[in-house]
């Protein structure tokens, strides 16, 4: 085992197992009630169409389930799942990257990824401004040439690109 | 030799100057997929199928494959100069290969890998040249009972066959089935699992799954766990070419039966990497000097990486063959075959001629100039991880976002790419295995089919999976392969009584 980045405390292994392990047990579950609602029975073009997805979500609640006690059973301090030190990182890339999701809605795809290759450089990577900038708007140039102009793949838009009357 | 024939004309197909550039195209492209820590043979492919649509199949396929075996070859360059493998499959050679790296002989760690890779790959493109047309000659009298038995059989294998807890396998593959489910049901035409969302009516695409499940959740991997690329030089001359050559062909045995191992791993969906450690473990127990075993042998850096290469490639033949893939990628080359209007299965080697054996013919020429490519430009494709990892982790990123949404130009599917992303980071972490969830994803809707067809066919009896001796034997060559931990605990137990 590689030794922990940021000390001895961080989220357990089994609490992870634990909730994944309910959570897919839970779909199963969907999946049932949803194949129940759909008939799982014998219509006149052969098995109806619930009929798969019930028992397809019988057998991921069976095995959730055995994962799920087999977890319970499992040792408290056995192994921690990340350490807050090492969540922190994932979080530093897993926030901008939800953001860069939602701002892609509103500003279209360049710009987002510009920002988001600005954001990447300037928190994680520590460059400064004059470095990070050419950088970022380089990147939404060549995505632009490549997708709207050669590959004439039309990508999500915003306002910028109104503006300048694409 | 009707085979050899059809080849022939294959090779006429791949000739052609514009499928010779896409076949460059898609080594060079899958050799930087396969360095990048972000980027993998499986979600490569997945980002670039969207845009092939205006290619010719054929075309197509090329580029694709070409990507894959460039991904092969590329994961071994990082194993060997940075210990970070760029693909699971490669892990397995940083053991060898890393300290070769450092005691000074990179180059010859860097040799023996690619010639392997290519010498395994080589070994299964024959097997795939003469084996697939039998197996799909044979396959064309299937019904759809036989189908169903097929695919119960490989998904079967997955559980008995799983390294890990085969409950993790089951749950990660049924997740996968309920999945493929969702949106609109081909035979009744009535929504499932929508529960009223628009958006869902579509359904998962698996190439938005794929990107998320192996993309996203890698790069959360990559920097959680702090990359810092320092690495060696890695030019390679003539004289250290030669040299491994020479000492390679002292290790013919361990080259042939890593060769074996990767074929049987790959055609059985297995998949490179099992069958990479598999090979460096009997290697390491088979040779005299086992015990120098990861402190620098080339025999270590020879064995995963010839079993691996020879896995990936022969996964190709039962997606060729029977429409059933052996690994992520080739699931995804298959979802690429539906969506460019092709039928997967055996009557692809009746009906599309052309496509089967221009594809297979690239598989040998692709070999030889990724082979060739990867020997001369080593030390520029290392160069790429000397990009700081934020900019690589954001362009990465960015790719996958775009990768998704050309899909179906639906900015939604960015979102799933992202709770997809997530949910593998948490699923690899928990050694849920992701490939049976790949798997049944891009099966799922022909699983289903071909079982709602057989119970259409026999009127709703069970009988008809075990009617014929052919379906019987290989629903219950299935049963085996499913309770296999059972099946095996209970052999190595009963012996015991009547030798007491």
């Amino acid at each position: 085992m590689p030794q922990f980045a940021g000390g001895g405390s961080g989220i357990g292994q089994k609490a992870v197992e634990i909730v994944l392990a309910a959570a897919l047990a839970g779909v199963g579950l969907l999946a049932v009630v949803e194949g129940r609602r759909l008939g799982n029975g014998w219509g006149f073009d052969g098995p109806e169409a619930g009929y798969f997805p019930f028992w397809v979500g019988l057998l991921l609640m069976f095995a959730s389930l055995v994962n799920l006690a087999k977890a319970l059973r499992a040792r408290e301090e056995a192994r921690l799942f990340v350490t807050w030190g090492r969540l922190f990182s994932v979080l530093q890339v897993l926030i901008p990257a939800i953001v860069y999701g939602a701002a892609i809605f509103l500003v279209g795809i360049y710009v987002a990824s510009a920002a988001l290759v600005l954001w990447f450089m300037r928190g994680i990577g520590g460059f400064s401004l004059r470095q990070a900038v050419p950088v970022a708007a380089a990147l939404a140039v060549v995505a632009f040439l490549v997708f709207e102009v050669w590959f004439l793949v039309p990508l999500p838009k915003g306002p910028v690109e109104q503006a300048l009357g694409f | 030799m009707s085979e050899l024939v059809a080849l022939f004309h294959g090779f006429a197909i791949a000739l052609q100057p514009h499928n010779l550039a896409l076949m460059v195209i898609g080594i060079v492209l899958g050799v930087v997929i396969g360095v990048l820590p972000g980027l993998g043979g499986a979600n490569g492919v997945a980002i670039l199928l969207p845009l092939t649509f205006t290619l010719e199949p054929v075309s197509a396929i090329i580029l694709l494959s070409c990507i894959y075996w460039g991904a092969l070859f590329g994961g071994a360059i990082t194993s060997i100069l940075f210990n970070i493998p760029g693909e699971p499959w490669s892990v397995a050679t940083t053991f060898d290969g890393y300290p070769l790296a450092q005691k000074g002989r990179a180059a010859e760690a860097l040799t023996a890998a690619f010639t392997s890779s290519f010498i395994g790959a080589f070994v299964a493109i024959l097997v795939i040249t003469f084996v697939s047309p039998l197996v799909a000659g044979f396959a064309l009298r299937f019904g759809p009972a036989e189908f169903f038995a097929v695919m119960f059989l490989a998904f079967a294998s997955f559980v008995g066959l799983s390294s890990g807890s085969p409950f993790k396998t089951l749950a990660s593959m049924m997740l996968g089935f309920l999945l493929a489910g969702v949106g609109l049901d081909t035979v009744t035409g009535q929504l499932r699992g929508t529960f009223g969302s628009t958006e869902l009516m579509r359904g998962f695409n698996f190439l938005v799954v794929v990107i998320g499940l192996f993309g996203i959740s890698e790069i959360l991997q990559s920097i959680e766990e702090g990359l810092s690329f320092r690495g060696r030089e890695g030019r390679i001359d003539l004289r250290a070419v030669l040299k491994t050559w020479a000492e390679m062909l002292r290790h013919k045995a361990i080259v042939l039966r890593s060769a074996a191992i990767g074929c049987w791993m790959g055609i059985t969906p297995a998949g490179a990497t099992p069958a990479s450690f598999m090979s460096y473990g009997v290697a390491k127990r088979l040779s005299p000097h086992g015990r120098e075993f990861g402190r620098g042998r080339i025999e270590g850096v020879i064995a995963p990486e010839t079993a691996a290469h020879a896995a990936g490639t022969s996964a190709l033949l039962p997606m060729l063959a029977l429409g059933i893939p052996g690994s992520p990628t080739a699931a995804v080359l298959l979802g690429g075959l539906i969506m460019w209007g092709l039928q997967p299965g055996p009557m692809l080697f009746v009906e599309q001629k052309d496509f089967v054996w221009g594809l297979i013919a690239s598989m040998y020429l692709g070999n030889v100039v990724g082979f060739l490519i990867v020997l001369v430009a080593v030390p520029w494709f290392a160069a790429i991880l000397r990009i700081p990892f934020p900019i690589i982790a954001a362009v990465i990123l960015v790719v996958c976002a775009i990768g998704a949404y050309t899909v179906n130009n639906a900015a939604f599917d960015i979102v799933l790419m992202l709770i997809f992303g997530v949910l593998g980071y948490v699923m690899k972490k928990l050694d849920y295995p992701l490939a049976p969830l790949v798997l049944a994803l891009v099966l799922g809707d022909r699983t289903e089919q071909s079982f709602r067809q057989a119970l259409l066919m026999s009127e709703g009896s069970f009988a008809i999976f075990f009617a014929n001796p052919l379906v019987a034997s290989i629903m219950l060559l299935g049963f085996v392969m499913l309770f296999w931990p059972l099946l095996s605990r209970l052999w190595q137990r009963t012996p015991a009584p009547t030798a007491a």
